[in-house]
């Protein structure tokens, strides 16, 4: 258990639904939800996940902090927004599910080799780092996400996409070197930062108040 | 020309549904003029179209019949049929009212025999019957239903200036029909307003996912209502649009459009009831054989209703699912709408077909279609608020808030009694 999450626990003890609405993005509208069940039915890998939103906000409720965090269903969130669009409250289900997963993070909670949030973190990394996509390097990063052996295997099955991408200029080689950037990349990246700061600060101030 | 005389000590009820006839009856018969404008070539509103109230299963023609008579036998009542009131201006005790009545080319001669609709080929959308089955179309010359007040026929308009209403014209043995009928606008001066304009349903095609636009065996409940009708589009018998099949497995979908921010933000209160009773019928008619599900939030059937609820649920034939049915699609072999969800009860996911589905549709002020041609208060639903600044225009039944039939005539004599004291008190300032 990390830290934080220790803290957390010892903070918000019976009032998980307090916790997520103090720490999770677009969390104070989980209370909003009337278990109408509309989202999980319209969510289009719904039967993939062990716990629907509609579920996944029934647990907050209920109090099962460790069952709802250590939940990958909220990483499996595509971010398709059936269910936002259909949700008669108009509750922003795919932020919260974002919110949730973010919130995992932060406490270590996330359920080990949990791929998306492994992809996620490939994710980050390749886009801050010039304030731009690599494709090509995420790509690859995908393709190797799981070891040497099987990414020449995927690079191998996706070789044709790949040279048909660089063929009709959807993708340069020359991005495996650098690559292209946003023009104020200092800024960019101070902004990033400055954000993360105020975000943590946010959460540790619940946590000690 | 239409005669009316109305002064300051009359009152003015728009509408003539449900509550605009309680409101006017009410105040005619306490002594008061009143003056009725219905849109409609005839009065009794939406009740006409149903086949029974709920809770307690009895058929509206009865009150209906009741009504008429007593709209009949007062004459402090005038009643303009084919009217709306398209200006307002004025305060408590002093308003002028235009009101515009179109044309219906048969006049008082009519003895309803039903000669002009024979002698005419034109036929038009039945909007008595929803559009639905097959008794979609009717006549150009037709009486709107059965029991239609006032018994006259009605052209329509759309047939003035074609040959099938020269036809009409030489079939009628008593001079009623007069081609030349133009529309006529009056100019009233009244003391008191009662607005009842109603509700209309929710457009059933705007709930995207439950394809009431693309899929045949998607009805609405007030659709289903006209199928229970001997008289009605499917001669009384609850048949599938798609093939005329018996629709044994019938399914409800509550809140369709209602308590739902992307259609109707307010609980239109009467689905829950309306399901309840429906089901009912699909018993009546197929006894064992007939199955009702009905899809819920949360049933509400407040204070004695509840006793309605109770007994619906201990009919082994009827089974809830609380859920809100997420999509639903069409079994192209069968016809068979799937309705797809997860049930709260349990989370489990269900993909069930049924014979028939039918949207528990929201009611909407009918209020947001034209507007108001004066001056009120009009909350965020489209109901007209209690105001102060309203003056002495009194809102009754659906135009104040969604309401069924009993609620409706509760809050059309509170409007009624309120309108009788403005005019009560004009009367008294003018000794």
């Amino acid at each position: 258990m990390s830290e934080l999450n220790i803290a957390m626990v010892e903070k918000y003890r019976n009032s998980f639904l307090h916790e997520v609405e103090a720490n999770v993005e677009e969390g104070d509208w989980v209370k909003m939800c009337m278990q109408c069940g509309v989202c999980s039915g319209s969510c289009p890998l719904g039967s993939h996940w062990e716990h629907s939103p509609q579920k996944l906000f029934m647990m907050i409720r209920a109090g099962k902090r460790e069952e709802v965090l250590s939940s990958d269903s909220m990483w499996m969130c595509t971010s398709c927004y059936n269910c936002v669009v259909r949700c008669p409250r108009e509750v922003p289900i795919t932020h919260i599910m974002h919110g949730l997963a973010s919130y995992a993070k932060r406490l270590g909670l996330v359920p080990k080799g949990q791929q998306t949030a492994k992809f996620a973190q490939h994710f980050w990394d390749n886009l801050v780092k010039k304030g731009r996509v690599n494709e090509l390097k995420l790509g690859l990063n995908l393709y190797f996400m799981n070891g040497f052996a099987e990414g020449v295997k995927t690079s191998l099955k996706m070789k044709d996409i790949g040279l048909g991408m660089l063929k009709t200029k959807r993708m340069s080689p020359m991005e495996i070197f650098g690559g292209h950037k946003v023009k104020d990349l200092d800024g960019f990246q101070a902004m990033v930062k400055k954000a993360q700061e105020i975000e943590t600060a946010r959460i540790e101030k619940n946590m000690n108040a | 020309m239409t005669e009316v005389i109305a002064t300051n000590q009359t009152i003015l009820v728009v509408g003539g549904g449900v509550s605009g006839m309680t409101a006017a009856l009410e105040a005619a018969e306490m002594g008061k003029k009143v003056v009725l404008v219905e849109k409609r070539a005839f009065i009794g509103g939406r009740i006409t179209q149903l086949y029974k109230y709920f809770p307690k299963l009895c058929h509206p023609t009865c009150g209906l019949e009741i009504n008429q008579r007593r709209a009949k036998m007062n004459p402090n009542l005038t009643i303009l049929t084919l009217a709306q009131v398209t200006d307002l201006t004025g305060s408590e005790g002093n308003y002028s009212a235009k009101v515009t009545i179109s044309p219906r080319y048969v006049n008082e001669n009519c003895t309803a025999c039903g000669d002009c609709a024979k002698a005419v080929d034109a036929e038009f959308d039945n909007e008595f019957n929803y559009g639905l089955g097959a008794m979609k179309k009717r006549k150009g010359a037709y009486l709107p239903y059965n029991m239609a007040h006032p018994q006259t026929y009605v052209l329509d308009p759309a047939m003035i200036g074609t040959e099938d209403a020269e036809k009409a014209k030489a079939a009628c043995k008593y001079n009623a029909i007069d081609l030349e009928m133009q529309e006529e606008v009056l100019e009233l001066n009244i003391g008191a307003v009662i607005w009842a304009t109603g509700w209309r349903p929710y457009d059933a095609a705007k709930i995207q996912p439950y394809g009431y636009d693309r899929i045949a065996n998607v009805i609405t409940s007030v659709e289903f209502e006209r199928m229970m009708d001997a008289s009605g589009p499917t001669g009384g018998k609850l048949i599938r649009p798609s093939d005329g099949k018996e629709a044994k497995d019938v399914a409800f979908i509550q809140c369709a459009g209602s308590r739902d921010r992307n259609h109707l933000k307010h609980c239109s209160r009467i689905c829950c009831m309306a399901s309840l009773k429906q089901s009912t019928y699909v018993s009546e008619q197929f006894a064992d054989s007939g199955k009702s599900t009905i899809y819920y939030i949360d049933i509400r059937a407040i204070d004695r209703f509840e006793d309605f609820y109770k007994k619906v649920q201990a009919n082994k034939n009827v089974s809830f699912v609380k859920s809100k049915v997420a999509n639903i699609i069409e079994d192209k072999a069968t016809g068979n709408p799937i309705l797809r969800g997860v049930d709260t009860e349990g989370y489990h996911r269900y993909e069930q077909p049924h014979d028939l589905v039918v949207l528990a549709i929201g009611m909407e002020p009918s209020l947001n279609e034209a507007g108001f041609p004066g001056e009120v208060v009009i909350n965020e639903h489209g109901f007209i608020e209690r105001d102060e600044s309203n003056g002495a225009i009194f809102a009754a039944g659906c135009a104040a808030d969604a309401l069924d039939v009993n609620r409706a005539v509760q809050s059309a004599t509170a409007a009624s009694l309120r309108a009788i004291q403005v005019v009560n008190r004009v009367a008294g300032a003018e000794g």
